[in-house]
């Protein structure tokens, strides 16, 4: 089977580099990033950390139309990438489906525009580029796949696409919804990263401060409202993860990458984070003041430097 | 009659009533630091900006050393006025006290350390302390005076009558706290908006156009503000937003007081501002969340530079 992953950024490497582990999986990766292409093709790709893995049966390139017809996508780019990523690869996936394993709501409907068949992902695993062709895994965990409703993948390519991923390294299930674990963290996520962005604060110092604790149970109770909502069945709550990771031996330490792209000053995904929220909110008819007002500072924090 | 002064804190309001003051009255300034005053001692203290001149001040940072005088302006941050009053603690029966910090409750802190006649004040001008013995006068704002606990008004318009003829904008208000309302509710708003994202008070924060714009943020805090307000009886002087809109129009962004200790990793004035506005909404009964999320965002902030 081939499998290209569209944007292979920190999560995009950990997918691409397992998979090309396996003898029956031929990987292509679409980045942006000359350096990191080219060290994927001279070196190999390297993870280390959570698992130390060297690929190099990896070819990846930065010019879309070097892609091959592809059984699979895998979309890992930041969430405001989205649009402009698919536009370029979509006719690699003219016969194939397109999975998102992007942070935030609103992905899949961006994919469906291009492409006939998508899958709806949320991933756990994360980590960060230390440099060209070399990221760090910092945290293993569950992927889900499921069909997007409107424009669904089928069952049966979801089903080989996560059981190609599991045997890979990287647990993956295909479920038949999976909006609930789409939602589960986009509600962590959405309540945890602006506030390790907005203080300076590692997931486990969050969580620590117990003020502080608060204000991000606060986040997720509109959450939670928002999903109860649009009838999702969360199945788990996600302060269940929240205090999952904040364990020393899952995420303590680890700065979320909204934070890191403050520190770097980069646009973050707050769009598609605490925006999703209020936006599918607003649809509902749920408010969700904390939300938008995370959105607004975040917003704020990059006109900060963008204008000086 | 005021015929002395004594400035407590040479930050820059401290400064900039010293240098005005020293040219209607003797002033002394009372610093924290023995360099400090050694070089006030030993130097004029110059004023740019609005103002251009050089004042003559006596300085020293022993309270013992100070004459009596008739006026104490204490100067110095909320974060610094426990030690100041406890410094005049016992000493200048004869004097009137001055505070003109952030928030709400520094006169009470000061009574607890003496029966000083005290006069609440507000001051909206700011400026940039170059050094020592140099200080920028940039926004030319008045100082807004009211007396607190009985002191009588006529002393009140004396002290805005002297501050007028030092160079500096002043007005005596016979219930100050309409004013001190009015700015509590701002700076409570603006402060705590400027720490968190990096701006300076510029457009972004009258800015409502767009759905994820900051005035919509802004506009829903200083709500949240003047229903603490109503709540108290308080018909606020100035309508915050308004005051907000004014200041976002006036050419130069200020640069405010929390955005420069946050930069400079220092510690806020988070709880003598929002606080004190939170304080009193628990008293009152009123819910106040979105100054609530902002006041723990910025309190964790400070504790991401103490490790």
């Amino acid at each position: 089977m081939k499998v290209c992953i569209v944007g292979c950024g920190a999560v995009g490497s950990l997918f691409a580099a397992n998979l090309a582990l396996l003898d029956d999986v031929e990987v292509w990766a679409y980045d942006l990033s000359t350096p990191h292409v080219t060290a994927i093709n001279e070196h190999g790709l390297r993870l280390t950390g959570a698992g130390e893995v060297h690929a190099t049966r990896i070819t990846a390139t930065a010019d879309a139309t070097e892609l091959p017809p592809c059984d699979f996508g895998l979309v890992a780019t930041k969430a405001m990438h989205t649009e402009a990523a698919i536009a370029a690869t979509m006719h690699a996936f003219r016969g194939g489906s397109v999975a998102s394993v992007q942070n935030g709501v609103g992905n899949e409907e961006t994919l469906a525009a291009h492409v006939a068949q998508v899958i709806r992902g949320t991933t756990f695993p994360a980590g960060k580029m230390l440099e060209p062709g070399l990221v760090q895994w910092d945290v293993k965990g569950e992927t889900t796949l499921g069909p997007f409703e409107p424009r669904p993948a089928p069952g049966g390519e979801i089903e080989r696409l996560a059981e190609a991923c599991t045997r890979a390294g990287v647990p993956t299930a295909a479920v038949a919804d999976a909006r609930g674990a789409q939602w589960r963290k986009v509600i962590f996520n959405a309540s945890t990263n602006p506030v390790g962005a907005l203080t300076g604060l590692t997931h486990g110092r969050v969580c620590e401060l117990p003020q502080l604790r608060r204000l991000v149970t606060g986040l997720v109770d509109e959450g939670k409202a928002v999903a109860a909502a649009q009838g999702i069945d969360l199945g788990a709550d996600p302060e269940e993860l929240i205090e999952h990771a904040a364990r020393p031996e899952v995420a303590y330490g680890h700065k979320a990458s909204m934070l890191q792209d403050v520190e770097a000053r980069r646009q973050t995904e707050v769009d598609y984070l605490n925006g999703g929220i209020v936006r599918f909110g607003r649809e509902h008819g749920v408010p969700t003041p904390l939300n938008a007002a995370v959105v607004a500072l975040i917003k704020g924090l990059e006109h900060s430097w963008t204008q000086s | 009659m005021i015929e002395r002064v004594c400035v407590v804190g040479g930050g820059v309001i401290g400064s900039l009533f010293a240098a005005h003051l020293s040219r209607v009255s003797e002033v002394w300034v009372l610093t924290r630091r023995p360099e400090h005053a050694r070089a006030l001692e030993d130097e004029t203290l110059a004023v740019s900006g609005r103002s251009d001149f050089r004042g003559k001040v006596r300085a020293t940072n022993d309270p013992d050393a100070v004459p009596p005088f008739d006026i104490g302006i204490v100067a110095t941050k909320g974060t610094g006025l426990e030690a100041a009053a406890t410094a005049l603690e016992g000493r200048f029966p004869e004097a009137t006290i001055v505070t003109v910090q952030n928030g709400l409750g520094a006169e009470a802190i000061v009574r607890r350390h003496g029966d000083w006649p005290i006069v609440s004040g507000v001051t909206f001008m700011s400026g940039t302390r170059h050094n020592d013995t140099h200080v920028e006068y940039i926004l030319d704002a008045e100082t807004w005076l009211g007396p607190y606990d009985g002191t009588p008004f006529d002393r009140v318009q004396e002290l805005a009558e002297v501050i007028e003829r030092g160079g500096l904008k002043a007005r005596a208000f016979r219930d100050l706290r309409p004013a001190q309302w009015s700015k509590l509710i701002f700076n409570a708003t603006v402060n705590a908006v400027a720490a968190l994202t990096g701006l300076p008070h510029d457009g972004h924060f009258a800015a409502e156009e767009r759905r994820e714009d900051l005035g919509h943020l802004v506009r829903a805090l200083m709500e949240e503000g003047k229903a603490v307000a109503a709540a108290a009886g308080i018909e606020l002087h100035e309508d915050p937003w308004e005051m907000n809109v004014h200041a976002t129009r006036r050419g130069s962004a200020h640069y405010p007081s929390m955005l420069e200790d946050v930069e400079a990793r220092r510690a806020t004035e988070i709880d003598l501002i929002t606080g004190a506005l939170l304080d009193e909404s628990e008293r009152l009964g009123v819910h106040l969340p979105l100054h609530t999320a902002l006041y723990r965002l910025i309190k964790a902030k400070e504790t991401s530079w103490q490790v």
